[in-house]
């Protein structure tokens, strides 16, 4: 935190993601970290790293559009004592590469800040071969990998500088419209594999994370209607695992996990192989991307095929609370 | 450190020769784990030049050093008998290879201060860590190079592509890749499996200068590395023979990985001591 200058809610929110981070995190951190390298495969215009590669020419290369060479190269960097950062659309990054990410930063300890671009559904009507909806499961299989997936442009800001901050490996997935709408109002603390709870409420509590913590918050406003108090927690740290906070939540009758990703190997995963240790916690029910590729659409075309938008992920959770 | 009179010519041959029985001997030892023999045997006139010749160690300044990126991973063996040989590891720590715990397994792990530069076995994978490695060196104005060694079988992977496209791109001058050119893969000769000829094409494509040399003659591999260009990446492409030493391994494919019996592991021995007494002479 004492890197942070200050925290322009406003101005994130128009940016997004991925140009808050690299279009005004990045600019101030150079400075802080003058060893940083940034590593591209032929995403730096989309990325929002234009200013970037023209005011420091000498911390930025392009590999061209081979993301297992942009893993190398980021790689071989980093073990030479620069700060690396890898960027990529998620989808490639984290399934291409795949084989480079485990073997040079998990393997052998090569420090890289991976960022993967557009994740989930995000590249529309690219098509499944564009989405990322794996890519939480890929990277949380990595010994010593943290993985983050921030709910808004503030967070993934908070997310880039923390990662910054720390010596290990870090995949940050960057899910949510550009125009997607805040989380975080104001400025608030943000500590990797500490959760944040947005609403505190008795009778369910739901785990979201990325672009779903926000289509959670209005679910809980529809749940609040039908009598049904809602804890949500913005679980923005996939890896290392919060179980802090799924402890601190078992007194809730239903645990939900809700994520644009596979329901196989993601959050929902992730609480269920904790849980599934006990006999005294609440059971879970996990909304996601069902195990199928999607029919491409427009975005919410996309959410509403896996059922993760407000009003049907209220109605599935209603469903299963009064079982 | 470039040598290149007669004397450090027989005297790097006969480094060779050791580093050849210690091979068969660590693979003997290794007895049903067995070893990747033949591609380790291709490469020891090429790791050995470089080692007793080439690469410049600074005691005072690891940073400084060169840098030997074992991108053919599985020829480890010939790697660990190469570092013995310039005392980087010890005969001890050696004679625990393929051991429950060991370090020294059929793939290297990365030590730099045992000058194991790259966790090695994924093939393709050196080479692109490489170039991340030669690019740090120049921003950081470190005047050392980078050598890679790479298999002619390992050239049917993509990344090594991607990488050496990447190296003409930022015109790494402190780059050299060797090829230990064997022309056998774990399925057959090169030729049928995936022909990736003529490397020499290709690399001088890719904007390489690119040098052919019988990779099994040390003067010829001093020559080549000597001719270095200053103001292009550098490519080796070394002629060699997969099992090269012993008849019964040469050039055969069941050699890539395999296990000696007590006969073949005497056989072997045998020939190699006869093939350095007729050298001798």
């Amino acid at each position: 935190m004492e890197n942070e200058a200050y925290f322009d809610v406003n101005a994130f929110a128009s940016l997004g993601q991925s140009n808050s981070i690299f279009g005004v995190s990045l600019m101030d951190n150079i400075d802080i970290y003058p060893n940083i390298k940034v590593v591209t495969s032929d995403m730096a215009l989309a990325a929002g790293l234009d200013r970037f590669r023209y005011l420091y020419p000498d911390s930025f290369y392009n590999v061209g559009i081979a993301e297992q060479n942009l893993i190398g190269v980021a790689a071989g960097l980093a073990s030479e004592g620069f700060k690396s950062i890898a960027v990529a659309q998620a989808a490639f990054i984290s399934m291409r590469s795949f084989e480079m990410v485990r073997q040079y930063l998990g393997y052998m300890h090569n420090n890289v800040i991976l960022v993967g671009l557009n994740a989930g559904f995000l590249l529309k009507f690219f098509g499944n071969t564009h989405y990322a909806t794996e890519d939480l499961s890929l990277m949380r299989g990595i010994p010593g990998m943290i993985v983050l997936s921030p709910a808004d442009a503030g967070e993934a800001v908070k997310a880039f500088e923390a990662a910054l901050r720390t010596d290990a490996s870090v995949y940050i997935r960057l899910t949510g419209l550009k125009e997607a709408p805040i989380v975080y109002k104001e400025d608030f603390s943000y500590e990797i594999g500490k959760s944040n709870v947005i609403h505190e409420g008795d009778d369910i509590t739901i785990f979201a994370t990325g672009s779903m913590v926000h289509q959670v918050i209005i679910a809980g406003d529809l749940l609040e209607t039908q009598g049904i108090k809602a804890r949500i927690v913005d679980v923005h740290t996939i890896k290392p695992m919060d179980v802090d906070i799924v402890n601190d939540s078992k007194h809730s009758k239903l645990f939900v996990s809700v994520e644009e990703h596979n329901l196989i190997g993601g959050l929902g995963s992730s609480i269920s192989e904790y849980i599934s240790e006990f006999t005294d916690y609440p059971p879970l029910l996990r909304l996601g991307v069902k195990d199928a590729f999607s029919i491409p659409g427009d975005y919410e075309y996309l959410l509403k095929q896996n059922r993760l938008m407000p009003d049907l992920i209220a109605e599935d959770i209603i469903n299963k609370y009064k079982q | 450190m470039m040598i290149n009179n007669q004397q450090s010519i027989n005297s790097i041959e006969k480094i060779s020769h050791e580093i050849r029985l210690r091979i068969v001997e660590l693979t003997f030892q290794s007895r049903k784990y067995g070893a990747h023999i033949g591609g380790s045997l291709s490469s020891v006139e090429i790791l050995a030049t470089l080692f007793h010749s080439v690469v410049q160690n600074k005691p005072n300044s690891i940073e400084e050093r060169d840098r030997v990126i074992l991108s053919k991973g599985h020829a480890a063996l010939a790697l660990y008998c190469v570092l013995e040989s310039v005392g980087l590891l010890s005969k001890e720590e050696l004679d625990t290879f393929e051991g429950n715990g060991s370090q020294f397994l059929a793939h290297a792990k990365r030590d730099i201060t045992k000058g194991l530069e790259f966790s090695g076995g994924s093939l393709g994978l050196g080479i692109s860590y490489a170039v991340g490695v030669a690019l740090a060196c120049k921003a950081k104005g470190i005047n050392n190079q980078i050598y890679v060694l790479l298999g002619d079988g390992e050239c049917d992977e993509g990344l090594v592509w991607e990488a050496l496209m990447c190296v003409k791109n930022y015109n790494l001058t402190n780059f050299t890749a060797i090829v230990d050119f064997n022309h056998l893969q774990a399925d057959g000769f090169t030729e049928e499996v995936m022909n990736t000829d003529s490397l020499f094409d290709k690399f001088t494509a890719f904007g390489f200068k690119t040098i052919e040399t019988d990779g099994h003659s040390i003067k010829d591999l001093v020559g080549a590395f000597g001719k270095r260009s200053d103001s292009k990446p550098n490519a080796i492409i070394a002629r060699t023979i997969k099992g090269k030493g012993i008849s019964f391994m040469e050039n055969k494919r069941n050699w890539h990985h395999g296990i000696l019996s007590d006969i073949q592991y005497k056989k072997a021995i045998d020939e190699l001591n006869k093939w350095n007494s007729t050298d001798g002479e």
